[in-house]
């Protein structure tokens, strides 16, 4: 009990921490903070349409937060998660022009997420392979193959896959509606998604806790010269958790595609790949906190969409919130341990 | 088409295009050569674009608003260093997170300097200098910003291999343990060349935003800087000298680029600007490779690839990334 009120405690602490920053934040650029928040909870939770939007935002930056863990968990800082979210898509993109004009949309469909997976699992795959034989830290290749992975994404919507008539920055042409994930009318938003995001919580939660797996990425990422002297092969661990992660990115990918847009955007992966990065460390990297976070990050992302159109304010306010957030829970957990210590 | 007149001017426009990248490569190198990575470098970029703008432009001062650029550079990046050396946080989450951030609250508090017309830095030929053909027009016939921005590149490497300072600041990169045992104090050093670093990028914000691609908005037309500039500081192996020769390829690549638009129509410009990041992995492969006993033994009697190892035989200062603990 007393532990958690302590916990209870820390958080309190931490979320008025952050509101005192937003709050002054939004007083120096001259808007009402009240106003603002009321804003961001209407346009998040207002309405069952929004709160469709929210779980829009939720399935892909959940997905990608599964994959993280595991990455994490091994001792790896998988920024690359953003360009696996774009290769996933661009490999989707692929199949689905395929499979435009068939007979056989499912069919497509259900090809267009193994591809989705198999292009993130790619890309994360080579930043795995430049790690464990190339000796290149895991953030630089991850953060140079994101970069590539936006140059084939601009390079595809601009030439190979452009609009006949004009190419733009509004990506690549639609697919046709047979092509897209079939939506729950009320809420709009594809209940085969939310499954496959729940699915992934589900898997990742029971492989980390109960499998073999799981416990040799904790062995190799809490002491990898034990675990090598032990027998495992870190390198083998590493791909594997790289694999792991890059297919749920490149799901989510799939996803944005597939469901959210029908076509392949220059921002396809709307920055939930780096956002999941902070959703993980806002939850402790633990599994069971994630959706909940997560479920916030898209609250806030969806909400502050209406910032611009009701108080002229940039809708950047949520990426504020989320960063100051983590930044007070880093703080926090430094002092936790300064304690203990 | 082309004729001299065309190269030198070209040249120039690769000179003053660059001026902000060597700022914020500079700095991080000299971040990164105290043992500390400054992963904000993007967001605080944008951060300091938008203040120094903001700051012009109320007071009507441009010294103010460069002054206020460096600033919050120093301050985002003391910010990384006290969460890593005081708080014991890693330093890449800490960088990451601030990128993030500070790069919304740019657009979040700039939204009404958006496309506001400001003061920006006039150029300032040099008398005499400038009426030297071709150097003249390649060199001295810029703006106080580039002028600093060439002179900071032999001075960043005056500093860090010829003084006392510097020697203090490569040991304590190097090995902060032994810089210790000789007096020297690590958590000091690298709390003071953060902050150094931090002010140059900074000052490439306030370039931005004043002089490069002045104005603020959303885009500024700054992003993706930082994490360019990163990959040069990788590319240039840690030597500033060599960092700023890798801002001026980009730069070139850059420049080139708008030609070779010319020539594929259907290649948007911004795959060009992509080219640092295979050349950065590039860099850290060849690297990792050319420390290895079996690539060297290999490479022995090839006079060519042996010039190519050698020129990346850079290595990163020994403790980067890695905070240090005093047990």
């Amino acid at each position: 009990m007393k532990t958690f009120f302590r916990h209870f405690a820390e958080i309190a602490v931490m979320l008025a921490a952050v509101f005192a920053f937003t709050t002054l934040i939004l007083e120096i650029s001259g808007a009402s903070a009240m106003e603002a928040y009321y804003h961001i909870f209407r346009g998040s939770l207002g309405s069952w349409v929004r709160l469709g939007h929210v779980i829009k935002a939720w399935i892909p930056m959940t997905l990608c937060s599964c994959g993280l863990l595991c990455t994490f968990r091994i001792g790896l800082w998988n920024i690359g998660v953003e360009g696996q979210m774009m290769m996933g898509a661009v490999f989707t993109t692929y199949l689905l022009r395929l499979g435009a004009g068939s007979n056989m949309p499912v069919l497509f469909l259900i090809f267009a997420f193994i591809a989705g997976a198999a292009g993130g699992g790619l890309w994360a795959w080579i930043a795995g392979l430049l790690k464990t034989k190339g000796g290149v830290n895991e953030i630089f290749a991850g953060l140079g193959m994101n970069f590539v992975a936006q140059g084939i994404v601009l390079w595809l919507i601009f030439g190979l896959w452009k609009r006949p008539g004009i190419a733009s920055m509004s990506g690549t042409e639609l697919f046709p509606p047979e092509l897209w994930l079939s939506h729950l009318t009320a809420v709009r938003f594809s209940p085969a998604a939310l499954l496959l995001a729940l699915l992934a919580v589900v898997l990742t939660a029971l492989m980390l806790r109960y499998t073999h797996i799981g416990l040799n990425l904790r062995a190799i990422g809490s002491n990898p010269r034990a675990a090598y002297l032990l027998g495992l092969k870190p390198g083998r661990y590493i791909l594997l958790a790289m694999l792991f992660a890059g297919g749920l990115a490149g799901i989510a990918g799939t996803i944005q595609v597939s469901d959210v847009y029908h076509r392949l955007l220059p921002a396809i992966s709307s920055n939930y790949g780096y956002l999941s990065l902070l959703v993980v460390m806002l939850s402790d990297y633990n599994i069971r906190v994630i959706p909940a976070v997560a479920f916030f990050f898209a609250c806030l992302n969806v909400g502050s969409i209406q910032l611009p159109m009701m108080l002229q304010l940039d809708s950047s306010l949520s990426g504020v919130i989320q960063g100051v957030l983590v930044l007070a829970t880093l703080a926090v957990q430094a002092w936790k341990s300064e304690v203990r210590n | 088409m082309t004729n001299e007149i065309d190269i030198s001017i070209l040249l120039a426009g690769v000179i003053a295009g660059a001026a902000p990248i060597v700022l914020a490569s500079l700095g991080e190198t000299v971040t990164e050569k105290a043992g500390l990575i400054n992963l904000s470098l993007d967001g605080s970029i944008l951060l300091s674009a938008m203040a120094a703008f903001a700051v012009a432009l109320e007071t009507g001062s441009l010294i103010a608003g460069f002054f206020s650029g460096a600033v919050i550079g120093a301050t985002v990046a003391a910010t990384v260093a006290f969460f890593s050396i005081y708080l014991r946080q890693s330093q890449v989450a800490v960088g990451f997170v601030l990128t993030l951030m500070t790069r919304d609250l740019a657009y979040f508090l700039g939204n009404s300097y958006s496309r506001v017309p400001g003061p920006q830095v006039s150029p300032l030929p040099i008398p005499l200098l400038k009426d030297i053909p071709f150097f003249g027009t390649v060199f001295f016939s810029h703006n106080l910003t580039v002028y600093t921005s060439l002179l900071l590149i032999a001075f960043c490497w005056w500093y860090i291999y010829r003084t006392r300072a510097g020697l203090e600041l490569r040991a304590v990169g190097e090995h902060p343990e032994a810089a210790y045992s000789r007096g020297i104090s690590p958590k000091k050093i690298q709390m003071l060349y953060a902050a150094c670093g931090g002010c140059l990028v900074g000052l490439a914000g306030a370039s931005f935003s004043l002089c490069t691609k002045p104005g603020w908005g959303r885009p500024q037309g700054a992003e993706g800087t930082g994490w360019i500039a990163l990959a040069i500081v990788i590319f240039g192996g840690w030597h500033p000298v060599k960092a700023a020769a890798g801002a001026y390829l980009f730069s070139f690549l850059q420049v080139l680029g708008i030609y070779l638009q010319g020539i594929f129509p259907s290649v948007p410009a911004q795959v060009f600007q992509v080219a640092p990041f295979p050349l950065m992995i590039f860099t850290l492969l060849l690297m990792y490779l050319a420390q290895k006993e079996s690539v060297r033994m290999w490479a022995e009697n090839k006079v060519w690839m042996k010039a190519v190892l050698k020129f990346f035989s850079g290595t990163a200062p020994g403790a980067l990334g890695r905070a240090y603990r005093q047990d």
